[in-house]
C-alpha cells in the first residue's frame, strides 16, 4: 500500500542570507576522504533534502555540520557564524538539533525522560508546553509516555528522536534518514509532521534521505550527493523530473 | 495470549543424569586429583616430600558427581518447566515488604545497635556492630559512591580504591602530624579525593568501556605503589599507626584517659563498645548522605546528564550536554564519597597501610555495584549486605571444621565463595538485584488528566 505524500510547493522564497551555509567542506576519516568539497545552503523556512546512495557521505556531512568529525577544509556557517571548529555541544546550543542516523534515543530512559533530555538547554522552562506540543504532533508518544525508549517500535523511536530534537526549540532541524526501515504509513505520518512544522512554525529542516521519492516531494529544494561530492541540485520538483535522478534513485525504487 | 501448553508431567531422565554425573566426576578427579590430592611439604630433615590426600579428593569428586546428578535429574527440568510457563505479569500491588523496603531498612539500620546491645550486652555487641554493621556500611557507602561513576555515568572505574586510599591517608597524615580533628579533615579528605578524581578524569575523557577500565585499574595501582614507595611521607608498607579516634565535636571523646571520656560523662563502665556504636552511626550518616546526594542529583540536570551519558555519549553532545564536564563531575563526586569513606576507615582502624588498598578492594566494590543492578541504590545496598555480610558470616561457621577437619580455615575460602555467589547471582539475575532503573521524570499535576494513559505504560 502506497501512502500518498503531497508534493511540496516551491513558492518559499530564499530571503536573506542562508541559515546554514556549507562551503567547500572536506572531511576525512583518518587518511580517507569522505567529503571532497561540499557546498550546501539552507535558507530560513526551507525544507532542504540531501539524497544519495549508501556510503555517499550524507551522514558524514550531517555529522560534520555538528562538529564531529570536524571539516579539515572549508567552512560551516550557521546564521553567519563560523561553527567549523566548535565542539558539538556548543553547536547544539546555537539551536541546531538533530535526529541522528540510528535515532540514538536513550534506551533505558522513558519516553518522557528522553523528551526531558531534549529540553536540557532551556532548563525545562517550556517543558510542559512543549511536551503537549509533541503529543499533538505524535499522539503515539503520549500513549507510550512511561515506556522505556528501547522497547518502542522503530517508528515510535523515530518519532521520539524527532520530538526529542524539537524539545530544544531548534532553529534548524536535521534529520538523518528518518524513513529508514519504517512502514510507508509511518513514513507518511513522520513526513506529514515535518511538513506541518515547516508550514505552521516556519521550521527550517535539513533532511538526509535515501528514500529519494518521498524526500524530494517533501522538500523545497534538494541536493544529490555521489561519492562525497554534490553532483546536482534544484527544487524538489526539478530533481523529481530529472532523468539522471529518475534513473539512479527513482526507477525501480521502493516507492 | 495464553494458549499455554498443557503442563507436562515432570519426568526425571535418570540415565542421562547418571551419564552426566560420571562425566563430571571424572573431570573433577582430573582437576582436583593433582590440585588437592597431592601436596608437597617438607619433612623433619627439610626434604621435599609428597603427601597424598585421596580421601579429600574422593569427597570432592563425590560432591561434584552427586551435585551434577541432582542438577541434571531434578533442578534443570524444573527450571525449564518454569521458563516454559507463560509469564503472568502480576497486576497485584507489590507486597507490603517490597513497597516499604526503604523505610523498613532504614528503621532497622537505625535500631540495629540498640537491638544487638539489648540482646547481647555491650561487650558481646562489639563483633556484630563492628564486623557486620560498620564493615557492611563502609561497603554500602563505597558502593553508592562508585555507583555514581559506574552505575549512573556508565564509566567503568576499576581503580576506585585509589580515592578510598587518598581519603584514608589524608586523614591519617594530617591527623597524626597536625592533630587536626576528624570533622575538619573529613571534608578536606573529600575535597582531596575529588581533586584526584578530576586528575584521573582528564586523561581518560576520551576512553570508554574496556580501555577506561584498564587505565583506571592502572591508576589504582599507581596510587598504591606511590604509597608503598614514598617512605618519607607514608612510611611505606609499614603504614601509619596511632591515628587519632573520632570524637563527638570535642564534647565527648572515646579515649579512656580523657576527662570527657564518654564513660565518665555518662557514668558508664569503660567499654570499647561505645566507640563502635558511635562509629556505626557515623558511617550510617555518611552512607545516608551519599544516598541523599545521589537521589537529589539524579533529579537535577547533572544527574540526568550522567544517565544519558551512560546510554549514549554522541546523543548527549548533540543535545547540548558538555560531556567533558559531565564525566569530570561524575569522577569528582564519586571520588569525594570514596574519600569520605577512606577517612572514616582510617579513623576506625587507627592504622592504614597500602595493604588495605589493593585491586581486590576495587573489584569487590565494582562487583557490589554490578550485582546491585548498575544504578539502583537499594540493589547496591542489598549486594553489599549479601557479599560482605555473607563472607563475614563465613567466619562464624565453625561447623565447617567438623566437616573438613580442624585445620580447615573458612576464611581462606572467602574469595571462592564470593566468586561462586557472584556467578550464581549473575545467572539468576543477569541485570543485578534491581535491574530496572527508576524513572526520575513524571508529568506534573496539570497533565494528570491523562492519568489513565500514563498507567497503561506499566502493563
Ligand atoms: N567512522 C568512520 N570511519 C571511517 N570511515 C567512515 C566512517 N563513517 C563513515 N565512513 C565512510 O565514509 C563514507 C561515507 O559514509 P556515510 O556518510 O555514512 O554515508 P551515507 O550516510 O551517505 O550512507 C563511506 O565510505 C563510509 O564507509
Ligand atoms: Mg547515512
Amino acid at each position: 500500500m502506497t501512502a500518498v505524500i503531497e508534493t511540496q510547493d516551491t513558492t518559499v522564497a530564499k530571503v536573506g542570507p542562508p541559515l546554514l551555509k556549507v562551503e567547500g567542506v572536506k572531511t576525512y576519516y583518518g587518511n580517507i576522504i569522505a567529503l571532497k568539497g561540499v557546498d550546501v545552503d539552507v535558507y530560513p523556512g526551507e525544507i532542504v533534502t540531501l539524497i544519495g546512495a549508501n556510503g555517499a557521505g550524507k551522514s558524514t556531512l550531517m555529522m560534520t555540520i555538528f562538529g564531529n568529525p570536524q571539516a579539515r577544509e572549508g567552512r560551516v556557517l550557521f546564521d553567519g557564524r563560523d561553527i567549523t571548529r566548535m565542539p558539538s555541544h556548543e553547536i547544539a546550543r546555537l539551536r541546531i538539533a538533530q535526529s541522528p542516523e540510528g535515532r540514538r534515543i536513550f534506551p533505558r530512559m522513558t519516553v518522557l525522560e528522553n523528551l526531558q533530555m531534549g529540553a536540557s538547554l532551556d532548563k525545562l522552562k517550556y517543558f510542559n508546553d512543549d511536551v503537549e506540543r509533541m503529543f499533538t504532533l505524535f499522539p503515539r508518544l503520549k500513549e507510550r509516555l512511561t515506556q522505556r525508549g528501547g522497547t518502542l517500535s522503530g517508528g515510535e523511536q523515530q518519532m521520539l528522536a524527532i520530538a526529542r530534537a524539537l524539545m530544544a526549540r531548534p532553529r534548524l532541524l536535521m534529520l538523518d534518514e528518518p524513513s529508514l526501515g519504517l512502514a510507508p504509513l509511518i513514513v507518511k505520518q513522520i513526513f506529514d509532521a515535518v511538513r506541518d512544522l515547516n508550514r505552521t512554525e516556519g521550521l527550517t529542516v535539513f533532511l538526509v534521505e535515501q528514500n529519494a521519492f518521498h524526500a524530494l516531494k517533501l522538500a523545497h529544494r534538494g541536493y544529490v550527493m555521489v561519492n562525497g561530492l554534490v553532483t546536482l541540485s534544484g527544487t524538489g520538483q526539478e530533481l523529481l523530473a530529472n532523468p539522471e535522478v529518475r534513473a539512479a534513485y527513482l526507477e525501480g525504487g521502493r516507492h | 495470549m495464553s494458549t499455554s501448553a498443557p503442563a507436562r508431567p515432570f519426568e526425571p531422565d535418570f540415565a542421562a543424569a547418571a551419564k552426566d554425573a560420571v562425566l563430571s566426576g571424572v573431570i573433577a578427579l582430573g582437576i582436583f586429583g593433582p590440585l588437592v590430592g597431592l601436596r608437597t611439604t617438607q619433612n623433619m630433615s627439610n626434604q621435599l616430600i609428597v603427601e597424598s590426600h585421596w580421601g579429600l579428593v574422593a569427597i570432592i569428586v563425590g560432591i561434584v558427581a552427586v551435585g551434577r546428578f541432582v542438577l541434571r535429574a531434578f533442578v534443570f527440568p524444573r527450571m525449564a518447566m518454569w521458563k516454559a510457563q507463560p509469564k503472568v505479569e502480576s497486576t497485584a500491588e507489590p507486597s507490603f515488604l517490597r513497597r516499604n523496603i526503604k523505610t523498613i531498612g532504614l528503621v532497622f539500620l537505625l535500631f540495629y545497635p540498640v537491638i544487638i546491645v539489648s540482646m547481647l550486652g555491650y561487650q558481646q555487641s562489639i563483633k556484630w556492630v563492628d564486623n557486620f554493621g560498620i564493615q557492611i556500611l563502609i561497603y554500602v557507602m563505597l558502593g553508592w559512591g562508585l555507583n555514581i561513576v559506574v552505575g549512573l555515568a556508565g564509566l567503568l572505574d576499576l581503580g576506585y580504591v585509589a580515592f578510598y586510599a587518598v581519603g584514608a591517608y589524608s586523614y591519617a597524615l594530617l591527623a597524626t602530624h597536625f592533630g587536626l580533628s576528624f570533622w575538619i579533615l573529613l571534608p578536606l579528605a573529600g575535597i582531596l579525593a575529588a581533586m584526584w578524581g578530576i586528575i584521573l578524569g582528564f586523561p581518560v575523557l576520551r576512553l570508554r568501556g574496556d580501555y577506561l577500565a584498564i587505565v583506571t585499574l592502572a591508576f589504582g595501582e599507581i596510587i598504591r605503589l606511590v604509597l608503598i614507595n614514598w617512605r618519607e611521607l607514608t612510611n611505606g608498607s609499614a603504614g601509619i599507626s596511632s591515628i587519632p579516634k573520632v570524637d563527638l565535636f570535642g564534647w565527648i571523646t572515646f579515649n579512656v584517659a580523657d576527662p570527657n571520656y564518654v564513660g565518665k560523662v555518662f557514668g558508664l563502665a569503660n567499654s570499647s563498645a561505645y566507640y563502635k556504636i558511635f562509629l556505626y552511626y557515623l558511617i550510617l550518616a555518611l552512607a545516608l548522605l551519599t544516598a541523599f546526594v545521589t537521589i537529589r542529583l539524579r533529579r537535577m540536570p547533572i544527574g540526568r546528564a550522567w544517565e544519558a551519558l551512560r546510554e549514549d555519549e554522541v546523543a548527549c553532545r548533540s543535545l547540548g550536554i558538555n560531556t567533558t564536564n559531565t564525566k569530570l563531575t561524575a569522577f569528582a563526586i564519586g571520588a569525594m564519597f570514596g574519600g569520605f569513606a577512606g577517612s572514616f576507615f582510617a579513623a576506625r582502624q587507627g592504622f592504614v597501610s597500602p595493604e588495605s588498598f589493593v585491586f581486590l578492594e576495587s573489584a569487590v566494590i565494582v562487583a557490589i555495584v554490578v550485582l546491585g543492578g548498575m544504578g539502583s541504590m537499594i540493589g547496591v545496598a542489598i549486594a553489599a549486605v549479601a557479599m560482605i555480610g555473607g563472607t563475614e558470616i563465613l567466619r562464624e561457621l565453625s561447623f565447617l571444621k567438623v566437616v573438613f577437619g580442624s585445620d580447615f580455615n573458612p576464611d581462606l575460602f572467602r574469595m571462592l565463595i564470593f566468586g561462586l555467589a557472584m556467578v550464581t547471582i549473575m545467572v539468576w539475575k543477569p541485570r543485578g538485584f534491581v535491574g530496572q532503573r527508576e524513572p526520575t521524570a513524571f508529568l506534573t499535576e496539570r497533565k494528570a488528566v491523562s492519568g489513565s494513559l500514563v498507567q497503561e505504560g506499566h502493563g
